[in-house]
């Protein structure tokens, strides 16, 4: 194991970092609170190792220049936040339903709207997974610390590559700005470039046999990229069977990769009566709880924070509703992912929101007062 | 006119969508004789397109081919250039996906004045959704959404990217196929951002309400109308009312910013 040094940083830097380790070599931008230190601080880093840095005149030219990019071979990302998370939705559409790489961080604020800019929430849940239009698949992740951020947006970048999927990692205004330390392993890690290297003969960019890797623009493989919907060689199709398979196509990779896309923890009481499913900053505040009740005090309560709430982690809240009679949902909004906890618990454990919507964090106090409720 | 060089063509997705008498053929058929010209490796060839019928021609091109949403051929364009500076861009538009809903990315990309080939097939209309008006249709023409005639003014779009910073700026059009291929040949081998409007006829969604005839009619039109710019230098105004600027309106040496950046980085890109 290489040595791992700690450095004190923002959760919007180590997005940054984290990307930069993972291959990142182009960003694409618009400035937007809460997120600009993720734009600032590629800006800095990307020239001084041979990358791309760029700002755009509109968001939504930096999710299509951020597509571009993709496509020329380049590890890519951008940030923004919920307005201009907004504007990049029909281009996210474009990548996912052309299968280009590509991750995107939203640095949550206040909405709707210009709302409170600089302060939290958790309003973009429902925006992140239904944001484009028609049926898609998507993945979000969201994590509760500044070491979550860097690790996180790192298993981003690499599933994005590996699944020609676009990911997103949604950040709040808490977890963006707050410092803590993250410990980076020291030495450079290896990250293959995309070439046209090793591609088969018979090559498609949207094998029927399942996925096949991107092959960038400029090697000599003429292929179509578009948005229509089209036949495994990338050219529009109108055919039932073939929109139908093509739809198929773009779900089921993220049903076979499940559970390298679906990451969860579980802290607490084998056996609890109360349970809470939280995710992004207020996991901190669940922590907070669980130490108490649970490690000093032996009480029946448990925490499952959610890294990755897209896909819904739905065989996790099966099987704690088997064990817990309540569980507990808080969330900085006016309750987006309770309604899925409550679908998958199936009747079986008795699901209570705790919501937040005055840009204040959901402090460990409210969060114990529901707990003793139930206990 | 020899034959279209097939390697360049993608013929098994022929015959193509476009309406009897529309110009994008001829347009299509310019770009790909212009880029035989050039002498580009078909390699590094990239067509990059937005939405509308124009922008369909992307898929009948063999090369790598990238066709995208609407109005951000430029930006999907910008990125990969920039990630790619070695590939040359061949960017094809509408009138209403240049000018309208992609007329941010179009000045942004002529103030970068990076190298992409902008080739705008300006048949003044939404031809695609059946015949509304774009910011090219002449004040007074009609549309669907323009049924007593547009009182709003057309953009100049060759001035507004010179404003904007562009440094190569030409009009052609699809009556005259064979000056057409020249300003493309002359685009792609200027370095910068390179503007070519193509005037382009739509006899169905355009010609048809306006009551311009046929498309030979329309041809025939574009043809008298058009005076080049060499001749225009003696011309007055009363003479040049009616009539079409064609030719290089435009030729400006200025730093490109694809290597403008790489230079910066201290890289060279060649």
């Amino acid at each position: 194991m290489p040595e791992a040094k700690p450095v004190l940083m923002q959760g919007n830097e180590a997005c940054a970092v984290g990307a930069i380790n993972a291959g990142v070599r182009f960003y694409a931008g618009y400035p937007i609170t809460p997120s600009t230190e993720v734009a600032e601080q590629m800006a800095a880093m990307l020239p001084e190792i041979g990358g791309v840095f760029i700002q755009m005149e509109d968001e939504i030219a930096s999710m299509a220049a951020v597509i571009g990019a993709s496509i020329g071979g380049m590890r890519t990302l951008t940030a923004t936040s919920g307005p201009g998370f907004s504007l990049k939705q029909e281009n996210l559409g474009y990548a996912i339903m052309a299968e280009i790489p590509c991750v995107v961080i939203n640095v949550q604020r206040m909405g709707p709207s210009t709302g409170v800019p600089t302060a939290p929430a958790q309003g973009d849940v429902m925006q992140a997974r239904w944001g484009t239009h028609g049926d898609h698949p998507i993945i979000v992740f969201s994590p509760a610390s500044v070491y979550e951020s860097y690790y996180l947006t790192i298993a981003a970048v690499n599933l994005s590559q590996k699944l020609r999927q676009p990911v997103i990692v949604l950040l709040d205004e808490v977890i963006g700005h707050m410092r803590e330390k993250v410990l980076i392993p020291e030495g450079k890690l290896m990250v293959e470039k995309t070439s046209d290297k090793q591609v088969p003969h018979d090559w498609k960019p949207y094998d029927d046999k399942g996925l096949t890797p991107l092959v960038p623009f400029g090697f000599g493989h003429y292929y179509h990229v578009t948005g229509l919907f089209h036949d495994q060689y990338g050219f529009p199709t109108g055919d039932p069977m073939q929109v139908e398979r093509a739809l198929d196509r773009i779900h089921e990779k993220l049903v076979k990769y499940r559970d390298e896309i679906i990451l969860t923890n579980y802290i607490g009481h084998k056996e609890p009566r109360v349970a809470i499913v939280t995710y992004g900053c207020t996991v901190r505040s669940a922590r907070a709880v669980v130490k108490k009740a649970y490690w000093q005090n032996r009480l029946p309560v448990g925490l499952l924070s959610l890294q990755t709430i897209w896909p819904f982690p739905e065989k996790e809240i099966e099987a704690l509703a088997k064990q817990a009679d309540v569980i507990i949902v808080p969330e900085m909004n006016m309750g987006q992912l309770v309604g899925e906890v409550e679908r998958f618990a199936r009747g079986e454990a008795k699901v209570v929101p705790l919501n937040r919507y005055d840009g204040e964090m959901i402090n460990p106090d409210q969060i114990s007062e529901e707990v003793g409720r139930w206990l | 006119m020899e034959q279209l060089t097939q390697d360049f063509l993608r013929t098994k997705k022929l015959p193509h969508i476009w309406c009897p008498g529309c110009g994008n053929g001829i347009v299509t058929a310019a770009l790909v004789r212009a880029i035989e010209r050039t002498g580009f490796d078909q390699k590094d060839v990239v067509i990059v397109s937005g939405i509308g019928c124009s922008s369909r021609a992307a898929g009948y091109l063999n090369f790598n081919t990238l066709h995208t949403t609407h109005g951000r051929a430029l930006s999907f364009a910008t990125g990969l250039k920039m990630a790619r500076p070695e590939l040359k861009l061949f960017v094809i538009m509408g009138d209403g996906d240049c000018s309208a809903i992609g007329g941010n990315h179009f000045i942004h990309s002529a103030r970068r004045n990076i190298d992409l080939n902008a080739i705008i097939v300006n048949n003044h209309i939404y031809g695609m959704t059946g015949g509304q008006h774009s910011p090219l249709t002449p004040a007074g023409k009609k549309a669907t959404t323009a049924p007593r005639g547009t009182l709003e003014r057309a953009f100049d779009l060759l001035e507004l990217a010179r404003g904007a910073g562009a440094t190569f700026g030409a009009r052609g059009n699809a009556a005259q196929p064979r000056q057409l291929e020249q300003l493309i040949v002359r685009a792609a081998r200027h370095r910068g951002f390179s503007v070519v409007e193509a005037l382009s006829p739509c006899p169905i969604a355009y010609g048809r309400r306006n009551k311009l005839g046929s498309a030979v009619d329309m041809l025939r039109d574009m043809k008298e109308r058009s005076v080049s710019v060499e001749r225009a230098a003696d011309m007055d105004e009363a003479e040049l009312e009616e009539r079409t600027l064609n030719g290089v309106l435009y030729s400006i040496e200025a730093p490109e910013f694809a290597e403008a950046y790489y230079q910066s980085i201290g890289k060279d890109i060649g």
